[in-house]
């Protein structure tokens, strides 16, 4: 996985996300209206690892910034900046006080936010949530591949319940995604 | 016809509304903040509703292909209610965002203090964020809103440039144009302007800095009279070429001066969700 050390060379030629980190470790507030801005501001190249300029400017403006405005960040973001805030969750040192947003972002109906909350972060997320979500993935036809940890997670109880899923689908003549059937098989055989 | 509808309120209408106005040539809308026919008692309210025309709409408009931006205000009516009014301190959160791309709707309704001093402080704003602004003409007493609208946005410093004042008719599209901003006009089934008068009203003052959008929301309305005006004007003897000014770039020149429309290359969005049995949001 990156970190946050890697962002940050990655980004150190981009002199304007400096002096702006400087600015919000004195001044925590100010990250209100730079975190919206950072497409705008720092560019939006693609980067190494999957990251584009803006992600990662924004992982590194919350790594300077306290827990709160991490949430606040979340709370009034668009989807870009959820979607930023949600990759950014497993670098930050703030504990399990991230759950709630992907609690947050399980409960919409955009399939972006609802891939976003299973990645590394979702190790936090309770056995319960974390069936329940994976279930509204194959639902909603997100790709299972987003899930991290898939196959080690995956427990008789999912297995049951994508079982009764598949039969919902099939008495109403309609398809399984392939990978969820390529999970049920797995779970058969453990 | 290519359509950029540069003020509908999407969230009060339905998937079936964006499929139509998809297969009419509509490729772009901006959604305006404004009432929701039900007053609203609190700044969460707000927030919930501008979460939802930065996040929900546009999420929901790509699915068939269109475009979507947002302008982001407290509406004059409900600058009136003394517990709607601490929203103000939260518009910079979001005036912040790439997707916002003006400051609106502003302006008047009744012309209280209250009024006027919520549309200065957002003028202000937009001022602060380099955002244009939308501002709405009053449905009472509008020869008098619009004068006094004019007024304020001159005292605010604005380059009128960036300003269109909305919902404009017979008797107010000369104060508009003397004044320098963009003149706007909402294209109704039976009331505020009708295609074949807006027709008359592009006979006499051109095509410049004109815009034209249906205001579709969750009265009497219909998000298609966009194409109905193409029509008419094609009907009366305007080019191809003029209609595609007003209904394409005219709003286009008018948003571009957020420096955030986007609308560089549409395919990108509708990959996004490619291979996603996702239409309804879930199955």
């Amino acid at each position: 996985m990156t970190t946050l050390d890697q962002l940050k060379s990655e980004l150190a030629g981009n002199e304007r996300l400096t002096d702006d980190l400087r600015r919000v470790a004195d001044k925590p507030e100010t990250v209100a209206g730079l975190f919206p801005a950072a497409g705008r501001r720092y560019g939006r190249e693609p980067l190494t690892g999957g990251w584009t300029t803006d992600e990662a400017a924004r992982a590194l403006l919350l790594s300077v910034s306290p827990a709160d405005q991490v949430l606040q960040a979340y709370r009034y973001g668009d989807t870009a900046e959820k979607l930023a805030v949600l990759k950014a969750l497993p670098l930050l040192p703030i504990g399990d006080s991230g759950v709630p947003l992907l609690e947050d972002a399980l409960r919409t109906n955009d399939t972006r936010l609802v891939s976003a909350a299973l990645g590394p972060y979702a190790d936090r997320l309770g056995q319960e949530a974390w069936r329940q979500a994976v279930l509204k993935c194959v639902f909603m036809g997100v790709p299972l591949k987003e899930v991290h940890r898939l196959h080690d997670r995956a427990d008789a109880e999912l297995g049951a319940m994508l079982r009764a899923f598949a039969q919902e689908r099939a008495a109403a003549g309609r398809d399984m995604p392939p990978d969820a059937l390529a999970l049920l098989d797995q779970l058969k055989e453990a | 016809m290519r359509i950029f509808d540069p003020h509908i309120h999407m969230t009060s209408r339905t998937t079936d509304d964006y499929a139509r106005m998809a297969e009419a040539g509509v490729l772009a809308v901006v959604e305006p903040a404004f009432w929701l026919g039900q007053p609203r008692t609190s700044p969460g309210s707000f927030t919930d509703y501008f979460d939802s025309i930065i996040g929900w709409e546009p999420f929901r408009a790509s699915q068939f292909g269109i475009r979507h931006h947002a302008t982001i205000a407290l509406n004059p009516k409900e600058a009136n209610d003394p517990r709607c009014r601490p929203v103000l301190d939260l518009l910079p959160r979001y005036l912040a965002k790439d997707g916002v791309v003006a400051v609106g709707e502003i302006g008047y309704d009744s012309m209280t203090p209250a009024e006027d001093e919520a549309f200065a402080a957002q003028l202000a704003l937009a001022l602060d964020h380099e955002l244009p602004a939308l501002v709405h003409t009053p449905h009472r007493d509008k020869a008098r809103g619009t004068q006094r609208s004019i007024d304020v946005i001159k005292e605010s410093g604005i380059d009128p440039g960036r300003v269109v004042l909305d919902h404009l008719n017979e008797v107010t599209v000369a104060a508009a144009k003397d004044a320098g901003v963009w003149a706007g006009f909402s294209i109704y089934p039976d009331t505020k302007m009708s295609p074949d008068r807006m027709v008359t009203i592009l006979q006499e003052y051109g095509p410049e800095r004109v815009l034209i959008n249906s205001a579709a929301d969750w009265g009497k309305s219909d998000p298609l009279l966009t194409l109905r005006t193409g029509e008419a004007m094609l009907k009366a003897g305007f080019s191809e070429d003029d209609v595609d000014r007003v209904l394409w770039q005219n709003p286009v020149a008018f948003y571009s001066q957020s420096g955030r429309l986007d609308i560089s290359d549409k395919s990108e969005v509708e990959a996004t969700f490619a291979g996603n049995s996702i239409l309804r949001g879930g199955s």
